[in-house]
């Protein structure tokens, strides 16, 4: 999948769960204050995106992942 | 109201099962977990999974075959549960492990497989079953009485966690009620524990049925994190 067709599918993902317009999720938005996210949210989050790209992602890793970008960057890398 | 999809974990008798049958009269769609024996009865549209709580595996095939069938549970009644009596000196390690792991991690492999779907839906119910042992204490129970404690510490957790999102967490606690636990007390012990009820008797397994379904009603959306006593008195109020 290249990185443009993976964005889309991550993109997909966050608007779905997090019902917030398309457009809101750019690689700068920041969860919580920009996609208005709380922790469950992000939670049904990292489960959706695990299932929609077929991987595992270790509470560990989440640590520090504020913007669209780092957790796009955490997903690509694994997928 | 549109009928619920209902798991009672440990239903196939006692209080689990008077609970199932309750769910039932409402009109909601019941499934019940048993370990060894499902319960009597031909015809009966109550749908009975084999599932030992302290197997992830069988708890993920229980709600599978639930989800199928129905769709997503909507009301959860952790309700399974065993007891391995003993004073703490003769108390070995496998018989606290196996008690805790029914009672309380039970609760929680089928409280963290029901959640899920309760969060995307935003409503659902989840009801544990504790007991007034809990925060009573009871000789020659420290197992039980601990895994039936903890139960509240999950239970109120679970609200917190998740009333953002609609979905209710309540504990009810019985106190001595006829069920096949309570049938291996000895005749003078049965007595003391009479005794010890503010109300003089032990309770039908109904009359904690009839605290759960409460709990898990429309008329119940504004409890959350509620330790419920159904007890007699015993307890009064804890």
């Amino acid at each position: 999948m290249d990185n443009e067709a993976a964005f889309d599918k991550f993109k997909t993902c966050t608007v779905e769960v997090l019902q917030v317009e398309p457009e809101k999720v750019t690689l700068d938005a920041r969860f919580g204050d920009d996609l208005d996210a709380d922790s469950l949210d992000l939670v049904e989050l990292v489960m959706a995106l695990e299932e929609a790209f077929n991987i595992t992602v270790d509470e560990s890793e989440l640590e520090g992942v504020e913007t669209v970008e780092q957790a796009f960057k955490l997903v690509s890398s694994k997928a | 109201m549109s009928e619920r999809v209902v798991l009672v974990t440990g239903g196939s008798r006692g209080i689990g099962l008077a609970t199932a049958r309750r769910f039932q009269e409402l009109g909601d769609r019941v499934a019940v977990t048993y370990r060894s024996k499902p319960p009597d009865g031909e015809d009966d549209p109550l749908l009975c999974l084999r599932c030992d709580v302290t197997s992830q595996s069988d708890v993920d095939e229980a709600f599978a075959t639930v989800e199928e069938r129905w769709g997503p549970v909507e009301v959860l009644v952790a309700n399974a549960g065993v007891t391995r009596d003993g004073l703490l000196l003769r108390m070995n390690e496998q018989a606290w492990s196996e008690v805790l792991d029914a009672n309380l991690t039970g609760a929680y492999r089928v409280a963290r497989r029901a959640a899920g779907s309760m969060v995307r839906s935003r409503r659902g119910r989840i009801v544990f079953v504790s007991s007034v042992v809990a925060l009573l204490g009871g000789a020659g129970q420290a197992n039980y009485a601990a895994a039936k404690a903890g139960l509240v510490g999950l239970g109120r957790s679970l609200a917190r966690e998740l009333a953002s999102r609609g979905v209710t967490v309540n504990v009810v606690a019985p106190g001595p009620v006829a069920t096949d636990m309570l049938a291996s007390v000895s005749g003078d012990r049965m007595e003391e524990i009479r005794a010890a009820v503010p109300l003089g008797r032990i309770a039908a397994p109904e009359e904690v049925a009839a605290a759960i379904t409460y709990l898990a009603s429309p008329e119940a959306a504004f409890v959350t994190g509620a330790v419920l006593p159904v007890d007699g008195g015993l307890g009064m109020g804890h």
